[in-house]
């Protein structure tokens, strides 16, 4: 640890089913509402109980933006955790356990001994209330308010009874005394900022909050890791905000609901990984085909087939700029902070409606599962700008032509009843009435409305790249989605050389004008990706003819770490 | 409404004598009785022959992909369901790449009805067997002729509760026009097989072969189309006589009544310029 830390990091494993993600978003929030910033994720299994998990924050002076790789806190809730994860342990790090409920006798300085498990009996009659204790010993530990903790206890738990309330903040008031009279070890103990963060969210929460405030209305997908939680988020506000959430009974159909729920009208959306999104590739064509709005997510993770199903990986990227038989414009926005999930998924429904076109949301396990302190959702207050001929423009309309020319390649869309005249739409080649034709001419002017005109008016829409450091700079990082955090901190970081990076969040239509601008003159170009083939680097290489020299890669199904990145990049100049 | 307002100037780009042209009298037929405006009527269709059949009808059109006209045409009624949704499809289209939005759209019961062009062979791609072949019948595929059962649509839908499960043969376009229109009418998914001679590719399941075999259910005295195990049994009936009319008919709650979307206005009527989430963000806190 530094010598005046201004960091600490958690560690929460065991197995699947004790309750971890509860315990571990507990004391995010209460981190949180003490002041301090947190990054939170989550490392778990594809299994339901078992197996071994783990829920890390890092809890922070500073804003952060990623995960390390050193553990100062373990909180092993079983015996296999302590093995598995204590090599990842700081020298100074400690390791809370229960010796009584392992059948352990063995002692480690650093080991502080709890009988959590026969304390939870006493406290509520089950181990149900192991993590309030274990948030009561956590608060003594690092420093943190008990009046606060008690505070976020009631927040927590508003939902249930008032008798499991109180049940619960006795057994946190039990784990902050048993920790004062036992616990002779080391504090952790960092400066809160004056300022409380607003909001607390992950990744998948902010792009469900963006549908919502988007104006999506129906809302169709198959479960499926870890794109699930976004479904789960919009299906808990559906009747608040009338919305629709239909579980389909595949990915084919729920791509197939989405453009028909569009076609008549609303803003729709689906979400899934990259084995539902091979499932929906035919469904982007037909919407590119149909003009028809369409935003789908892909939270990526490992791959071929069923790979590492709550794990996290990039490489979808290359399959994502190719889905879909045939030529069409389309856009591929990657959010690299949990912020930006919720800007570009707003932004994602205006430009799917305004071109008419499929626009994806490409994230990955990593930001969908990973919690961060905000300060503002940017766009929460938006107006949303409907591009359709609205109900009143629609009653004097005459003549309609659904695929009508125009210079910009985007029809206005009318809908389905509010005009006078019926509507054609058709998967086939159509004339500009939507009607089925072979005619040679009309095919080519077709295509050349499908994707040049409206690729040409999408240039404009090039979301800005986030740039850092770029001026002579030793070397440059350029990556996309939730590379980020780690680009982020290890380039403020890294001292003895000057380390820049450029973040894209939108990698299609790729900004080839601008990155060109950015790497005119650099000594060094690195891409920094989740996936084994440097993908980004390849559409870089392919797009704007730079010599890229060399890619840090990561493709074991975790997430870069900010230990990792800096060292690896430290390496790089050592070579 | 007449039949000049549904007329459509597209080019019919089925074989002379098709039994297609026989389905589409009986849809504008329907149509006319139904009287709405077209504007308010949308069909919905796949891929194949069958699906063709929403440009010669001057309606709102969803020509989609091959096998999915059910996911679109649900989701169309789901957000506006102002519109009268009717689906044309082939049993190739519906029951072999589409089968498994046939299953679950009888189970989520939305007020569509889906009209299957049902002629026991594939049209389009040239004559291969379809899933309702029936076993034996050679084709340029299946050269020993069909080895695996025939899908029988009415069976499976009554064993799903489709709470409308008819079947209808295209040469009598007034009676197939009585039931799409009752179709039309039942509240919930409504399915009506139509039987189609394809003159092309299919040379025993005939006009003639039809001709003998096909008998109206109703004019059997005690037959009672509430009664799942008799219609159970009457879809059974194949080789020597074949039922058309109204096989099973009972009323279900639909989707619209349980997703409570028949109390609010039309999603496609939801204002979505301001929406306000200011109140969710509390539970993010």
């Amino acid at each position: 640890m530094d010598p005046t830390p201004t960091e600490f990091n958690i560690r929460i494993a065991g197995e699947a089913g004790q309750g971890i993600e509860t315990f571990g978003s507990a004391l995010c929030h209460i981190y949180k509402k003490s002041g301090f910033h947190i990054f939170a994720n989550q490392d778990y299994m594809s299994r339901i109980r078992g197996g071994n998990n783990y829920f890390q924050i890092r809890v922070s002076e500073a804003e952060i933006f990623s995960c390390r790789e050193k553990i100062d806190i373990l909180v092993a809730l079983d015996l296999p955790s302590i093995s598995l994860h204590q090599s990842n342990l700081h020298k100074n790090g400690i390791i809370l356990l229960d010796k009584a409920k392992f059948n352990m006798t063995q002692n480690e300085p650093n080991y502080f001994d709890i009988p959590l498990f026969a304390l939870a009996q006493k406290m509520g009659g089950s181990e149900l209330y192991v993590n309030s204790i274990m948030c009561g010993i956590m608060a003594y530990i690092t420093s943190a308010e008990l009046s606060l903790l008690l505070k976020t206890t009631r927040i927590i738990f508003k939902d249930k009874t008032e008798e499991i309330i109180n049940k619960n903040i006795l057994a946190v008031k039990a784990g902050f005394d048993f920790a004062q009279n036992y616990y002779k070890g080391k504090l952790f103990k960092i400066n809160p900022s004056v300022t409380i963060p607003h909001l607390l969210m992950n990744g998948n929460d902010a792009i469900a909050l963006g549908a919502i405030k988007a104006g999506c209305k129906f809302y169709s997908a198959y479960p499926m890791s870890p794109s699930t939680s976004i479904m789960t988020v919009v299906a808990h506000y559906a009747k608040k905000f009338n919305i629709i959430v239909e579980q389909a009974e595949d990915e084919i159909a729920a791509v197939n609901m989405v453009i028909g729920a569009s076609f008549a009208g609303v803003r729709s959306m689906t979400a899934t990984s990259g084995g539902g999104f091979a499932l929906m590739a035919e469904g982007v064509s037909l919407a590119a085909m149909t003009e028809t709005p369409l935003v789908i997510v892909d939270a990526q993770r490992p791959a071929p087939a069923t790979g590492l199903p709550t794990r996290t990986e990039q490489a979808d990227l290359n399959f994502l700029i190719h889905a879909g038989h045939g030529e069409f414009a389309k856009i591929i926005l990657a959010p690299g902070t949990i912020e930006e999930a919720f800007t570009l998924t707003i932004r994602a429904f205006e430009l799917a409606e305004q071109y008419q076109i499929p626009v994806f949301i490409l994230t990955d396990q990593h930001l969908a599962d990973s919690y961060k302190d905000i300060d503002n959702l940017e766009g929460r207050n938006q107006k949303m700008v409907r591009h359709i001929i609205s109900k009143n423009e629609s009653i004097n309309l005459l003549n309609y032509k659904r695929y009508q020319m125009t210079e910009t390649g985007i029809s206005p869309r009318a809908i389905p009843s509010w005009i006078s005249q019926p509507i054609y739409v058709d998967s086939d080649e159509h004339t500009e009435e939507g009607h089925i034709t072979e005619d040679a001419d009309i095919r080519r002017k077709m295509v050349e409305k499908r994707l040049y005109l409206k690729n040409k008016g999408l240039r404009n829409e090039i979301l800005k790249q986030k740039a850092f450091q770029l001026e002579n700079a030793d070397l440059i990082l350029l990556g996309f989605g939730s590379t980020f955090g780690v680009m982020k901190e290890a380039c403020e970081k890294i001292s003895n050389h000057r380390v820049g990076f450029i973040h894209l969040s939108q990698v299609w239509p790729f900004p080839t004008d601008e990155i060109l601008e950015y790497l005119k003159g650099a000594k060094k170009i690195y891409t920094i990706e989740n996936n084994a083939t440097g993908q980004l680097a390849g559409i870089i290489r392919q797009e704007t003819t730079l010599k890229i020299h060399g890619s840090i890669l990561k493709f074991d199904g975790r997430p870069f770490n900010l230990d990792l990145v800096i060292e690896i990049i430290n390496k790089a100049f050592n070579k | 409404m007449n039949v000049s307002d549904l007329q459509s100037h597209d080019e019919i780009a089925w074989c002379p004598g098709c039994g297609d042209f026989g389905i589409l009298n009986a849809v504008k037929k329907a149509l006319v009785k139904h009287n709405r405006d077209p504007k308010d009527i949308l069909l919905v269709s796949g891929i194949g022959q069958a699906a063709k059949l929403p440009h010669y009808i001057r309606c709102n059109c969803f020509n989609g992909l091959h096998g999915r006209a059910l996911p679109p045409a649900v989701a169309a009624k789901i957000v506006n369901r102002n519109l009268t949704v009717i689906v044309t499809t082939g049993e190739g289209d519906c029951y072999g790449e589409g089968g498994n939005h046939f299953l679950h759209n009888i189970r989520r019961n939305v007020d569509i009805t889906v009209i299957v062009h049902d002629n026991h062979i594939y049209g389009l791609t040239k004559g291969q067997a379809s899933p309702t072949t029936d076993l034996g019948y050679q084709t340029k595929i299946q050269t020993s002729g069909v080895i695996v059962e025939p899908f029988n649509p009415l069976e499976v839908a009554i064993a799903l509760g489709c709470g409308f499960v008819a079947r209808g043969y295209s040469a009598d376009s007034d009676h197939l026009a009585e039931l799409i229109l009752a179709g039309i009418n039942h509240r919930g998914f409504s399915l009506i097989n139509v039987l189609q001679p394809c003159v092309s590719f299919n040379h025993k399941n005939t006009y003639e072969w039809y001709s003998k075999r096909i008998y109206k259910v109703d004019q059997e005295a005690d037959y009672d189309v509430s009664n799942k195990f008799s219609a159970y049994h009457k879809c059974g009936e194949w080789d020597d006589r074949i039922p058309i009319g109204i096989i099973y008919k009972t009323e279900r709650t639909t989707y619209e009544d349980r997703s409570g979307i028949n109390e609010k206005q039309p999603l496609v009527d939801e204002i979505i310029n301001n929406i306000n989430i200011e109140n969710i963000l509390d539970d993010f806190i």
